[in-house]
């Protein structure tokens, strides 16, 4: 390879260790800055030069952002800054959500989830190859999709939501905090604002160059999982290509409430498939009130791949989806 | 204790003099002259942006405390190789996609090739270099001489690095237990069978030593 791609170009580095200090820095910066936390989808941006922010505000000595405690409504808060293996393997995650605690003990690999954080693994940003290695397409600011072309390699891109980007989302914990019901602090300068799992995930139709609310100057602080959901059925899978390292072709994560064999309430969500974790609520609506059977599952993923529009390379994420939701019902437990 | 020294640090417990005043004291500050790839930011200014950290930090690697001038955008992988001399960290895909960077940051795994040096400031960073103790082989550098793991080593000092993760965190592993413990390193010769037979006499040798 003849060009050097690997040394980082220089930046300035800043380290707060107060939340109010890395706020009034990221602002400060706006969209010459870059939110650093755990690093694993930052460095490869910085490393291949696509990404040349002046300054990185680097989140490691803000003690605030780290760990899981009590929640106010008897849930759990978990600062943005938790390692993945924090959550995977905390008692209280494990006891209380394991629909999340299994989402993150699946990410990557034992050294990525050490190093990487949840709220990294829920901001980061999409894979789709065209958009990281460079090329000028819309999600880039450009004017053409290099994905959905005749002659694109689009396996692993997305059969619903695409306007225009065809990239898919890659998170892991994403589709298991949608299933919960959990709620995302922002920090800002002006206070914080919650958002719901389900709405602070956006598709290209709101803003094609971002994948979440977040806007330059925003930082995620952390993660609340509310009471409702503890305890109730679940069901995670994610389908890979390696067990390890690789990001998912299709995952499912479900949240059952079932009283005397029927189901009472449901999350179902499934990610990788569009550009956002997508909650079904027309197969919610549909299995309420029956049981969490093959023939319930069977229907809910007929349903559920309904208008699904493949691109070349990808019809395979169609079927993969219909068992999937059927898996996530019958075999929620 | 470290830990708490480091955020003194970084909330400015320390002037740039006295800090320049304890390398100089210190004589042992490491240098980027001996840095084979220089980046453009050898020669950029050396001026320090408000609120900006200092290129002059101490890492604890080994149990030493190592004083060095770290340009802000050098990953740990690249300052332990080319700024230390401790080139058993090896890098291979500088991408998080290999593991042969591997290195313990509190006893805890980490790819060094995708952290900033400036983040570990405060943290234990232990290599293959920091295993043996008292001349004696760690248990896992024993295990690899024993099985003969590996067939050209390139991966060794991030499997070995691995393997001490994995017996901090499961001292008796199963087989299939410890393929999943070390399934953040890859072999291009495809070794593994051995690599997990080392692993499984690594824990052996771990228990009986305990």
């Amino acid at each position: 390879m003849a060009v050097m791609r690997d040394m980082i170009p220089p930046f300035e580095l800043y380290q707060p260790t107060e939340v109010e200090d890395a706020v009034r820095l990221i602002r400060q910066h706006g969209d010459k800055g870059w939110v650093l936390a755990g690093g694993l989808d930052t460095f490869d941006w910085f490393k291949d030069r696509i990404k040349r922010p002046e300054a990185v505000i680097d989140l490691v000595g803000v003690e605030e952002l780290r760990g899981i405690s009590a929640g106010a409504d008897g849930g759990l808060e978990i600062g943005a800054m938790t390692s993945l293996t924090d959550v995977a393997e905390n008692a209280d995650v494990m006891g209380r959500y394991p629909l999340l605690a299994e989402a993150a003990g699946l990410v990557a690999t034992p050294q990525i989830r050490n190093q990487g954080t949840l709220g990294g693994n829920i901001v980061q940003d999409t894979r789709c190859w065209y958009y990281r290695s460079g090329w000028p397409c819309y999600r880039a600011g450009g004017n053409v999709c290099y994905a959905a072309t005749s002659q694109s390699m689009n396996r692993e891109h997305c059969i619903m939501g695409a306007s225009r980007c065809v990239a898919v989302s890659p998170s892991d914990t994403a589709p298991a905090l949608v299933a919960l019901d959990a709620e995302m602090v922002v920090a800002g300068t002006s206070g914080e604002r919650t958002f719901a799992a389900a709405d602070f995930f956006i598709g290209p139709d709101i803003d094609i160059e971002r994948m979440t609310v977040l806007k330059p100057g925003d930082l995620l602080a952390r993660i609340v999982l509310p009471a409702p959901w503890e305890g109730a059925r679940w069901y995670f899978e994610k389908i890979r290509d390696r067990k390890s390292w690789d990001f998912s072709l299709v995952s499912v994560a479900s949240s059952l409430r079932v009283e005397g064999g029927m189901i009472q309430d449901a999350r179902i969500v499934v990610n990788s498939v569009a550009p956002y974790p997508v909650r079904l609520r027309a197969v919610e609506s549909a299995i309420r009130g029956r049981a969490p059977s093959e023939d319930t599952g069977q229907m809910a993923g007929e349903i559920a791949v309904e208008g699904a529009r493949t691109l070349r390379h990808n019809d395979y994420k169609v079927a993969l989806m219909r068992n999937l939701v059927k898996r996530s019902i019958r075999d929620a437990a | 204790m470290l830990q708490t020294e480091a955020i003194q640090a970084r909330r400015g417990g320390f002037t740039r003099r006295k800090f320049i005043k304890g390398v100089i004291a210190a004589g042992a500050t490491a240098s980027v002259s001996g840095y084979l790839f220089r980046g453009s930011g050898v020669f950029a200014p050396m001026l320090t942006a408000q609120g900006a950290v200092e290129r002059l930090i101490t890492v604890t690697v080994n149990g030493q405390q190592r004083r060095v001038d770290v340009p802000k955008y050098e990953t740990l992988a690249m300052t332990l190789r080319y700024q230390l001399g401790l080139t058993g960290t090896k890098l291979g895909c500088d991408r998080a996609e290999c593991g042969a960077c591997t290195v313990l940051l509190d006893g805890v795994t980490h790819y060094g090739c995708s952290i900033l040096t400036h983040s570990v400031q405060g943290r234990e960073v232990t290599t293959i270099e920091g295993l043996e103790q008292d001349g004696e082989l760690h248990p896992v550098q024993q295990a690899v001489m024993d099985e003969g793991g590996f067939q050209c080593a390139f991966c060794a000092p991030g499997f070995a690095m691995s393997m001490v993760g994995m017996l901090e965190k499961n001292p008796n592993p199963t087989r299939e237990e410890a393929a999943e413990l070390l399934s953040g390193n890859l072999c291009r010769c495809g070794d593994y069978d051995k690599i997990l037979n080392t692993a499984m006499r690594a824990a052996e040798l771990s228990r009986s030593r305990a």
